[in-house]
């Protein structure tokens, strides 16, 4: 490519902008946060071409740099997006701004550090969607937890060093097995190349392991039941900003590391073991949404509600094989590969709002205990709004962006099994029941109490980005096709190159 | 250049030489210009270098009648040497001074130390591993016992001292054993003969049992790390920083001319023996450390976890394995030297931030040398993009080739378990109150090579390509 090296320019500019706004330092904290947002919205605008230059009739890998980085490894800086990662980066630098902005004038500790970290964090994040390099992958994977890390450690509510220390060890433990694997594909295939990693032929027993191997790492990200347990931790004490990108985006890391390494790498071991990641998933479906309905923390509902959503796309994942095995061609598991994939980009953006409707309302009163609220309506009209809105998308209600992915999933996985789509669209029922009552209980009936009659309604600064987001979640529930078309051919190739065997 | 016997040892020459003149002129000082020794010793540590450097050599040459050998990792080693025993004085000075610690003796005995190290790095005989043993191991033992008013420094000294003379003497007498057999001292003659079929008999196990319980314990490695976090913690801190630092690179030496080039055809035994130190360390070293609220023995228990990855590389054996160890003790040695550096670097009159609660609250009184610690941690406990993840890398790689992909396992297993008690640090630092909020005095050389070696250990780990280079092309 002689132009612009767009994903480079994405990986480092958040990281360099971090940099600056460290040595601006917390004395001229507002020169800090104007750097901050000028270069979150610069990473955003230079991600656009992404999406405009994105030739979807190719599935392979565009975009693409590589140049030589650790010759002794033959370990390549090597970057590319094809149409499964190519949304979530601009996911990505779509929320980092808002994140920027929902933290402007609440942050009062360490600005500095506050936004540099989600700078930093940013960079990484797309370094890890992009990546094209086992090694480059795991660096960026993990050196994603020091900023994490901080930032609920300091920023974060009570409980918060107990949670950030939890979410470290977690994920830490989860991804130093991923290393072995990658180590031990390295050592077969004389490359740290993804690609290669694809092509590599591997007897049964080793797929097993690197499956278990990678499944310890991605599942805990994810999280799938019952490595789940970090989540609810570090989602509650996490400040604002941090629950967001949490929800958003880092728990979509391991969604896209079971399609990226998972499948493609172990295809016969994920076949074999599809009932294990079926079963898992359908229990987060359940199981998780029915500890979300008895939640009183708002925050721990949402964080509930999140691995339950993310259950449906682990289940659009895995159930493809019974698809095919039953319907005998690809479309029907297409159409649960695409509905995992449109149900992760359409979390990112229902969870990030509601976290931002927490942290507004948090922000005023500070509490999330959803007993202190009720009759916000009365007094924050606009608000209420926008959050019913998120609180149907979150639902699945038809005409957002939340039904779209449910549907495509359930849809698919009825090929397969009449009693696997029954129990997958019993969320349909609870994830209604649990949203519209945390709606219930938040937003309507009288006013509760002094505390809700004192409340101002959103400032222009916070309605900017709920309504940035409403639309975003509005339009993609309406018109899902720019999304879909993009994944559609990288979606198909992955399963040809999943559906036939590597023994 | 024709290279003759003295030019292959020119750099242990040139030392010796300047450690004389530094004694006689250290003596002649009034104590307000003991600056003067410790410019002297930074000379002659320059000097050194530029001798290595002048006479490196491109591939082994022996001489001395063969019991010395000069090869580009000798050189390698010895020129890192240097850098780190510089960076020890540096660290210390001005620790020293305000102690009333500020004696010639400190920087004499650390030269005299190193140039037991440098022995150690090019011997190429049975005696002048053991000769170059015993020129550090007094060195240290009376650098333990430095600071005489402390009855801890001199219960400390006299324990190192006690069980580090059972040591040599097992050692010593693993080789005269080994001597016995083969009737040779010669490192390569050993090998040779060793290679024989037949020739790993009791006996020859006997001797190398002996010489592993020595090596096991100049390193510190479970369970022989009895004296490793006594003497880490009752040491003073500059010392400390010493033993932490240089001499794992001594270490380092012993194991790879005494079990690689001498002993190299009973890898099959001495492997078998290393993963039993090798888990036992982990193990231990990583657990016991999670309890430790004084940051020296918790870092005295972390080198007794690090020893393990070192040894994963032995273990391994390969070509791949040895270079692996070799990335591991230089990485882990800036590692060190940064992390017991901080530690001074906190330090005042009469005061050592030598306990956890020490480092509580230094976002808020120094946010860049929290930042500086927290790299050293994080490149600790083994997270990219810290150069320590690459070291980590490089053994896991090395004995997953061999096919112990149980080992690695348990590897990582207690690298997340030794990432607890990394992350503390950081915890305190970052998340909580200061208990001291004295502001930070540091000089500013001390300053600029503190910030320089805790960026070097990122530096190295966004681009390790030419250390592992190095590492690959010298052994």
């Amino acid at each position: 490519m002689t132009e612009l090296p767009l994903l480079s320019i994405l990986v480092w500019l958040p990281i360099v902008g971090g940099i600056v706004v460290l040595a601006l330092g917390s004395g001229r904290a507002q020169a800090g946060k104007i750097v901050s947002l000028a270069v979150s919205v610069a990473a955003f605008v230079f991600s656009i071409p992404l999406y405009t230059a994105f030739d979807v009739t190719r599935g392979d890998f565009q975009f693409v740099e590589r140049v030589t980085w650790i010759e002794r490894f033959q370990a390549y800086y090597h970057l590319g997006v094809d149409g499964i990662s190519m949304p979530l980066v601009l996911l990505t630098t779509f929320l980092t701004p808002l994140v920027v902005i929902a933290g402007w004038q609440v942050i009062k500790t360490r600005p500095a550090q506050y936004f540099a970290s989600f700078l930093i964090l940013e960079g990484l994040m797309i370094g890890v969607f992009a990546a094209l390099d086992g090694l480059l992958f795991y660096i960026f994977w993990e050196a994603m937890l020091v900023p994490m890390f901080i930032i609920i450690g300091i920023w974060g509510g009570e409980r918060r060093i107990y949670a950030t220390v939890k979410f470290f060890l977690y994920t830490f433990l989860g991804s130093v097995f991923m290393l072995i694997a990658l180590i031990y594909m390295y050592l077969q295939a004389g490359t740290y190349s993804i690609e290669a990693f694809h092509r590599l032929p591997l007897g049964m027993t080793e797929q097993v392991l690197i499956f278990i191997a990678f499944l310890l790492a991605f599942a805990v990200k994810v999280p799938m039941f019952p490595v789940h347990t970090w989540l609810p931790d570090a989602h509650v004490e996490a400040p604002t900003g941090g629950s967001v990108i949490l929800a958003a985006i880092l728990l979509k890391m391991g969604g896209y590391g079971f399609v990226r390494f998972s499948l493609p790498i172990a295809p016969d071991a994920s076949q074999s073991l599809a009932w294990l990641m079926i079963a898992l998933s359908l229990i987060a479906v359940i199981y998780i949404a029915l500890v979300a309905l008895v939640q009183r923390d708002m925050k721990k509902l949402i964080a509930y509600s999140s691995i339950a959503h993310m259950g449906f796309v682990t289940l659009g994942f895995f159930v493809i094989f019974r698809v095919v095995a039953a319907s005998q061609s690809t479309d029907g598991a297409l159409l649960a590969l695409q509905g995992g994939m449109v149900q992760m980009i359409s979390h990112g953006l229902i969870s990030g709002a509601l976290f931002l409707c927490v942290g507004v309302l948090y922000d005023r009163l500070h509490s999330r205990e959803i007993a202190a609220y009720g009759g916000v309506v009365n007094t924050m009209p606009r608000f209420a709004a926008l959050a019913v809105l998120f609180a149907l998308a979150n639902a699945g209600l038809p005409g957002t962006s939340g039904f779209v992915g449910e549907f495509l999933v359930i849809l698919g996985t009825f090929q397969a099994d009449f009693w696997l789509a029954f129990l997958a669209a019993t969320t349909l029922v609870i994830g209604a029941a649990y949203s519209l009552w945390l709606v219930k209980r938040v937003i309507f009936g009288q006013v509760a109490n002094d505390g809700v009659a004192s409340l101002t309604d959103v400032s222009s600064r916070e309605l900017f980005m709920l309504a940035v987001l409403a639309a975003a979640v509005l339009l993609l529930g309406v018109w899902p096709a720019p999304l879909t078309e993009v994944m559609e051919q990288s979606l198909a190739q992955l399963l040809t190159h999943v559906t036939q065997s590597k023994l | 250049m024709p290279l003759n016997e003295l030019t292959i040892a020119a750099p242990e020459i040139f030392l010796t030489a300047a450690i004389c003149v530094i004694l006689l002129v250290d003596v002649f000082l009034k104590h307000e210009h003991r600056q003067v020794t410790y410019w002297l010793s930074i000379a002659a540590l320059v000097g050194a270098a530029a001798t290595s450097a002048y006479y490196q050599v491109d591939g082994p040459v022996l001489g001395f009648n063969g019991s010395f050998i000069a090869d580009p990792a000798a050189d390698v080693l010895k020129l890192f040497s240097y850098l780190i025993v510089a960076a020890v004085f540096l660290y210390s000075r001005d620790y020293l001074e305000e102690n009333g610690l500020f004696k010639g003796e400190f920087f004499l005995l650390g030269l005299f130390g190193l140039l037991g190290i440098m022995v150690m790095i090019s011997a190429h005989s049975l005696l002048t591993v053991y000769l170059g043993l015993e020129l550090l191991s007094l060195s240290q033992y009376a650098l333990v016992a430095f600071n005489r008013d402390s009855s801890v420094s001199s219960e400390s000294a006299m324990k190192y001292f006690v069980l580090g003379a059972i040591a040599s003497g097992t050692l010593l007498y693993g080789m005269s054993v080994l001597y016995g057999l083969t009737g040779t001292l010669d490192l390569a003659a050993l090998a040779e003969r060793f290679a024989a079929p037949g020739e790993a008999n009791v006996p020859a196990l006997l001797a190398l049992a002996f010489v592993m319980v020595g090596v096991a314990f100049k390193f510190g490695a479970v369970p022989f790390h009895m004296w490793l976090p006594d003497v880490y913690h009752g040491a003073p801190t500059p010392v400390t920083l010493y033993l932490g630092s240089v001499s794992k690179v001594a270490a380092f030496a012993l194991a790879w001319r005494l079990l690689v080039d001498a002993l190299g055809p009973l890898q099959d035994a001495w492997g078998d023996m290393l993963i039993v130190l090798c888990v036992l360390s982990l193990v231990i070293g990583n657990v016991v450390a999670i309890a430790q609220p004084n940051l020296k023995r918790m870092l005295a228990y972390s080198t007794i976890s690090h020893v393990g990855y070192i040894f994963m590389g032995f273990i391994a054996g390969t070509e791949e394995g040895i270079e692996a160890a070799l990335f591991y003790t230089l990485t882990y040695v800036l590692m060190a030297a940064a992390a017991f550096g901080m530690i001074i670097l906190l330090s005042r009159r009469g005061f050592d931030a030598e306990h956890l609660d020490d480092f509580k609250g230094l976002n808020a009184r120094s946010p860049w040398f929290a930042f500086v610690m927290l790299m050293i941690m994080f490149s600790l406990a083994g997270v990219p993009p810290f150069v320590g993840f690459y070291a980590k890398l490089v053994v896991l790689g090395a004995v997953l080739d061999v096919g112990l992909t149980w080992l690695a396992a348990l590897g990582v297993l207690f690298a997340v378990v030794g990432a607890f008690y990394y992350i503390r640090v950081v915890w305190y630092m970052y998340f909580a109150e200061p208990v001291d909020r004295a502001p930070l005095a540091v000089a500013g050389d001390f300053r600029w090579v503190m910030s320089l070696n805790a960026l070097a250990l990122l530096v190295l780990g966004i681009f390790p390509g030419r250390l592992l280079d190095l590492c690959a092309s010298v052994l």
